[in-house]
Order: structure tokens, then C-alpha cells, then sequence
């Protein structure tokens, strides 16, 4: 077998037909949306009838659009931009302990900055603790950030709940997407979703290209200055091609959603069950039911994640894991230290996640060998060993 | 991050990995909070490392130093695997990453603490001497700090 990619969370590949669609607009329709004449008025059109796309996906208006370069500038724009308009109400922002870093970074940032970030834990399968997030609210709460699915173990926050807190509270509610947006129908309106995130190339969209959507009447900052595009919020020459793909992505995500989630999550159980049979000493994180349709994510014990990583790419199987190794730092992912796994249980841990154009037999074969992957590298494993001697310490 | 062919080459096929059941020295080095563990097994007669094994826990680096480690001092004298010094280890992998570097430290630790392993059980030293012989040191790293 070539590649089994089965690391649609990370990114996906881009849809034949999205690239169709944007390819016009590399060569003949390459005006600027700005100009005066044909060529740019028509590339105007092409801007906004993806702006619709994206509108109507989450049931807003197309003027609460802003096209971004992704997931990381929209949650970056979103939080300061809210943040700081709403400074003379408050400076105190909630948020949860698992958020993408580039929400948490950005909290921390604005910390420095003489804010104040209060980050509420999450329980055992990654959902936020609804009464500890209400308790935290202060007269001076002027923005709660939390996402709506999680990218590592999948789990999908009670959003709507959330909001009516935030509504109750008049706080403003803005929410990562970035994971959810494709797989997850998206309601703004119905989910008291003042602000929120997406992401193109998660959806099968192309990379550097997102959206932030903002609920008319909430107010922030202008996040790069110079022209008038993206009505005075974000200047630049739009990103036409990136825009008409992520518009194109939506729109056939949204299409299709059941039809793909099904399949996705048919795939996705087969693998969690089959594991579960054939590997013992493991550990599921996250929740089975309120959870992404195309994540899993596993802890192997005693095997630590980036070795089963590098021979699962030697057979061309692509995954990812929350060990401290494939972090980059010292500690194993802050999601899975959130949840209560210990450091040695989150070093071991597999990340799946499957995507629409994975097979049966992709998956089978990942499995056939995950399991004699785990099997040499505990047999290689002293605290294999010591279990196997000593049992449970 | 990009590892070299023979840290690959190791990872894939790592050498020498057991235990030894009647071992003259033992050392364990790192622990699971870090995500490393290195435990080596040594097999001396006449001062000379017959026989090695190994079992870690631990990424890629951490395996193909292991395993490297164990080719390196095989049939060579205890002074001379006290001597190899985490670098020639690195330098035998063709390099490896700045961030993986500790686990070049964690492979040498684990021959030495194998080594004073083997002088506790010979009774021949104290306990300074070893501890000076072996160069031993109390683990740091800046995690579990």
C-alpha cells in the first residue's frame, strides 16, 4: 500500500473539485476584486459568492464573514480584536484548559498584556465543566472562548449551552470551529454563537485560507491595517483562488455532510472495536458518543507514541500522537495532561483520524499493524516487562 | 525533524534487544513521566563485556542509542565502555537531533549505571569509588524539576 493517511485532523487533501474550481483563478481571472473593471468586478463576484457559501453553511449573514489566512489568524483576530474593544467593560476572559494553542497562546499573550484569562478544566472525557465555567463569570467577563470540537481526542462541547450562559450573562461567546466546521452541522443563531473560527484545508479546502465569522453588533478591532477590504477589517488583496476553494469546500462538506459522516464513522468504530479486541492494556480518550465522526485516539501502555509513529510511517501509514516527542516540548500534549492521563499513558498515545477518502482496507491494514507494532515495541519495553513481572503497581 | 538513515536502520531493527538472565551488571536510567527508559544488561568476564542487551521505553532516538550503544560495547574492555562518551554516539548514528540529544546522555548513563552494577556485585569497591569510577549522576532533567 502507498500512503493510508489517516491524518485528516491535521489535514486533508485537497477535493478534485475544489481545485477545479480555484484554478481559473490562478491564471485567466487574475484581477483584483477591487478594481474598477470586468476582470476585477467578476473576481468581486467570485469573492462573494463564497462568502455566501460560508454564510449560508452556518446560517448568518454574508457581511459576518471575514476571510482570514486560516484557523490561527481568526482565533487570534477574534480574541484581541474582542478583547480590546470591550476593554472598558472588563478585562477578564474565560476560556478551557484545552483549547488549540492558538487560542491559549493568544490568552496568555493578552495576560501579559493586563488581561485576565481564567481557564476552566474539563472532566475525564474532555467536556468542560459547565458549573465551574458559570461560577468563573465576574462583572468584568467580556468574552468566553471555547472551542467546539477538540483536535485531539475529538470531544464536542456543549455548545449550545455555553452560549445561553454567555447570552444570560451578556458576555460574548466565540468559538475555535476549526475541527467541527465540515463535520458538524453549524447553526450560529440556533448555538448563540456570537464569533467563531473555520479553517478551509480542514474540510478538504486549501491550506492558508479561513474565515471568522462576527455577529453583527459585536464589535472588534481592525487586525491588519492599510485598503478597505473585508470592510475595513483586514487590508490586503484578497486571496481570490483560496477564497472560491474554501467557498467550494464548504459547500460540497455541507452537501454531503451525512453521507460522509456515516461512512467516516462506520470506519472509525470498525477501528476503535477492532483494537479494542486485538490489543490489550489500552486506554480510549475522549467520548464515544459526543465526538468528532472521524476521531480516535488511543493510549497504548508502556510504549511510548513517536516510536509507534516512525514504523507506522515506514509502512506508509500517516497518524499523529500526543507523546512529549511529537509535541516538541517536554511534556506530552496539554489535552491529554487535561483529562487526567498520566504523563507515562499520554506518551503512548495514537491519534486516527479518518477522513472520506479512506477505505476498509486502509484500515484494516493500520490495524493489522498497529497491532504488531505495539507488540515488539512491548516486548522491547521495560515497563512492559515490569508489568508483565510485577503486574499493576 | 528529520532522523539520519542509521538512527532509522536502528529503530527498525534494533540490535541486541532482550534481557540477560544471569547478568553481571544492570542499570536502569530515565523514567516514564519523561518518556524515556533505558535498561541495559551487561554480560562481563575477564573485563570484558561479553554479551549485551537492551530494553528501552522511549521515541526513535531513544531506541536507535540504545541499540547503537549496546554494538559499541560489545567485546570491549569495561575502561573502554566507560570511556565512549555520549558524542560517539551521535557521531556513530550520523547525527541527531538537538532536541534528541538527551537521549545520547541516557544511553551512556545506562552503560555506566550497568557497569557500577557489576562492580557492586564483583564487592571489590566502595561505593565512592564506583560512584567516581562510573562517573555516576543523580538524574536531572527539567521536567521532573
Amino acid at each position: 500500500m502507498d500512503i493510508v493517511y489517516l491524518d485528516n485532523s491535521a489535514t486533508t487533501k485537497t477535493d478534485e473539485k475544489v481545485l477545479k474550481a480555484m484554478l481559473p483563478y490562478f491564471s485567466e481571472n487574475y484581477g483584483n476584486p477591487s478594481s474598477i473593471y470586468k476582470l476585477g468586478r467578476e473576481n468581486r463576484k467570485a469573492v462573494e459568492e463564497a462568502r455566501g457559501r460560508v454564510a449560508e453553511a452556518l446560517n448568518c449573514e454574508p457581511n459576518e464573514i471575514y476571510f482570514t489566512a486560516g484557523g490561527s489568524e481568526s482565533d487570534n483576530t477574534a480574541i484581541r480584536g474582542i478583547a480590546y474593544s470591550y476593554k472598558k467593560k472588563g478585562n477578564h476572559i474565560i476560556t478551557s484548559k484545552i483549547e488549540h494553542p492558538a487560542v491559549l497562546e493568544t490568552c496568555k499573550q493578552l495576560e501579559k498584556e493586563g488581561f485576565e484569562v481564567s481557564y476552566i478544566e474539563v472532566d475525564e472525557k474532555g467536556f468542560i465543566k459547565l458549573d465551574e465555567l458559570e461560577k468563573a463569570i465576574k462583572p468584568t467577563t467580556t468574552l468566553i472562548t471555547v472551542m467546539f470540537a477538540n483536535n485531539e481526542i475529538g470531544t464536542i462541547q456543549p455548545i449550545k449551552e455555553i452560549g445561553e450562559i454567555a447570552k444570560k450573562h451578556n458576555i460574548i461567546f466565540h468559538t475555535d470551529a476549526v475541527q467541527a466546521v465540515g463535520s458538524v452541522k453549524i447553526d450560529v443563531k440556533e448555538l448563540n454563537i456570537d464569533s467563531l473560527s473555520l479553517s478551509g484545508h480542514k474540510f478538504y479546502g486549501p491550506k492558508g485560507i479561513g474565515a471568522l465569522y462576527v455577529r453583527k453588533g459585536v464589535q472588534f478591532q481592525k487586525f491588519i491595517n492599510g485598503g478597505h477590504q473585508e470592510r475595513n477589517k483586514r487590508a490586503g488583496t484578497e486571496n481570490v483562488a483560496g477564497i472560491v476553494g474554501l467557498g467550494k469546500a464548504i459547500e460540497l462538506a455541507y452537501e454531503n455532510l451525512e453521507e460522509h459522516n456515516k461512512k467516516i464513522k462506520e470506519l472509525r468504530d470498525y477501528y476503535v472495536e477492532q483494537i479494542v479486541k486485538k490489543v490489550p492494556y489500552i486506554k480510549i480518550n475522549g467520548d464515544m458518543e459526543k465526538r468528532l465522526p472521524g476521531n480516535s485516539n488511543i493510549s497504548f501502555r508502556f510504549i511510548e507514541g513517536e516510536g509507534l509513529l516512525l514504523n507506522l510511517d515506514l509502512k506508509g501509514i500517516c497518524a499523529s500522537s500526543g507523546s512529549a516527542c511529537t509535541s516538541g516540548s517536554l511534556d506530552p500534549s496539554h489535552v491529554l495532561l487535561a483529562i487526567g492521563l498520566p504523563h507515562e499513558i499520554a506518551h503512548g498515545s495514537l491519534r486516527v483520524s479518518i477522513g472520506k477518502y479512506n477505505t476498509k482496507e486502509e484500515i484494516d491494514y493500520t490495524i493489522e499493524n498497529i497491532v504488531e507494532i505495539v507488540n515488539r515495541l512491548r516486548e522491547m519495553s521495560p515497563l512492559w516487562e515490569k508489568f508483565i513481572e510485577e503486574g499493576e503497581q | 525533524m528529520e532522523y539520519s538513515e542509521k538512527v532509522v536502520d536502528h529503530y527498525t531493527n534494533p540490535r541486541n534487544v532482550g534481557k540477560i538472565e544471569d547478568a553481571s551488571g544492570v542499570g536502569e536510567v530515565g523514567n516514564p513521566v519523561c518518556g524515556d527508559i533505558m535498561k541495559m544488561f551487561i554480560k562481563v568476564e575477564n573485563n570484558i563485556i561479553t554479551d549485551v542487551k537492551f530494553k528501552t521505553f522511549g521515541c526513535g532516538a531513544a531506541i536507535a542509542t540504545s541499540s547503537i550503544s549496546t554494538e559499541m560495547i560489545k567485546g570491549k574492555t569495561i575502561e573502554e565502555a566507560l570511556a565512549l562518551k555520549n558524542t560517539d554516539v551521535v557521531n556513530s548514528l550520523g547525527g541527531l537531533p538537538p532536541v534528541k540529544l538527551h537521549c545520547s546522555v541516557l544511553a551512556e548513563e545506562a552503560i555506566h549505571e550497568a557497569i557500577a552494577d557489576y562492580y557492586r556485585k564483583e564487592g571489590k569497591l566502595s561505593e565512592e569509588e564506583i560512584i567516581q569510577k562510573c562517573n555516576l549522576k543523580e538524574h536531572h532533567c527539567e521536567h521532573c524539576e
